[in-house]
């Protein structure tokens, strides 16, 4: 297991150098993505399951969307065909494919492991966690929702102003 | 006793967020900014929960939820920034070019 952890650290790091030396856009979000995915790894192996899930859908998942969604927009210069063929060569996707294979096999051969591996701890589950949200840190939930209703509606001014000046 | 001891989580977090670091430092295309940003604010976060698995608190993960929370606005709010800059006929995506705060 401890091979395992640092396997999938190591392909975080890998993965984090290339998104920031690559040049185009849309490569630097597929290593972004396996970036996200190594750590997610990461954070199971550290016996937090509830994190590591959560790290799938909402960061891999929703923001990696919207990262997909305005790199898409920003390079419509371009004809379509050109760009997509452009995109779909396989040195644009060999690299994310490799490390992500990777983390992919990792899961499978820890995944036998986890069902009879005796933690020596009771691991943390998304119980406790809920417990510690709504309970010691209700407070922090509330600023966190107040945080969300500025994030929206400033998101929301940016593009009001944009679509008035047309 | 988790897989990763305390010291190898440091020492994994702090060489994800330098190379996020890096990467806000050297690029100057908003994009990869934001995304240096992320990776940073993903270090942080395993390290929290590093932390809360080291010492068996819940309170590790429920910082985590935190940093996810303000990861997803600040996220939002930078790529709708970057929507509108474009929208406005901005030739470059270049952070420098930005520096006058006329709306």
């Amino acid at each position: 297991m401890h091979a395992l952890a640092l396997l999938s650290a190591g392909i975080a790091f890998v993965g984090a150098i290339m998104v920031i030396t690559r040049r185009v856009a849309v490569h630097a979000v597929l290593y972004l993505v396996v970036t996200l995915l190594a750590v997610a790894m990461v954070l199971a192996l550290l016996g937090a399951a509830f994190a590591a899930m959560l790290e799938i859908i909402i960061y891999a998942g929703a923001i990696m969307v919207l990262f997909v969604f305005v790199v898409m927009m920003l390079n419509s210069g371009q004809p379509d065909a050109a760009r997509e063929g452009e995109w779909l060569r396989p040195r644009a996707w060999a690299g994310p494919g490799v490390l992500a294979g990777l983390l992919c096999g990792e899961l499978l051969y820890a995944a036998t492991p986890f069902s009879g591996h005796a933690w020596p701890l009771a691991p943390l589950t998304a119980r406790d966690v809920g417990l510690g949200l709504f309970g010691h840190y209700v407070l922090m939930v509330e600023l966190a929702s107040f945080l969300l209703l500025a994030g929206l509606i400033s998101a929301l001014h940016i593009g009001r102003n944009r679509v008035e000046d047309r | 006793m988790p897989v990763l001891s305390l010291n190898e989580s440091l020492l994994f977090t702090s060489m994800l967020f330098s190379v996020g670091l890096a990467g806000m430092l050297v690029r100057r295309n908003l994009v990869f900014m934001l995304m240096s940003l992320d990776v940073m604010l993903n270090a942080s976060a395993v390290l929290f929960v590093a932390a809360g698995a080291r010492w068996h608190d819940a309170s590790g993960q429920v910082m985590f939820l935190m940093i996810l929370a303000l990861a997803a606005v600040e996220t939002s709010v930078g790529l709708a920034i970057i929507l509108c800059l474009h929208a406005q006929g901005r030739p470059t995506l270049d952070a420098d070019t930005g520096n006058l705060l006329r709306g």
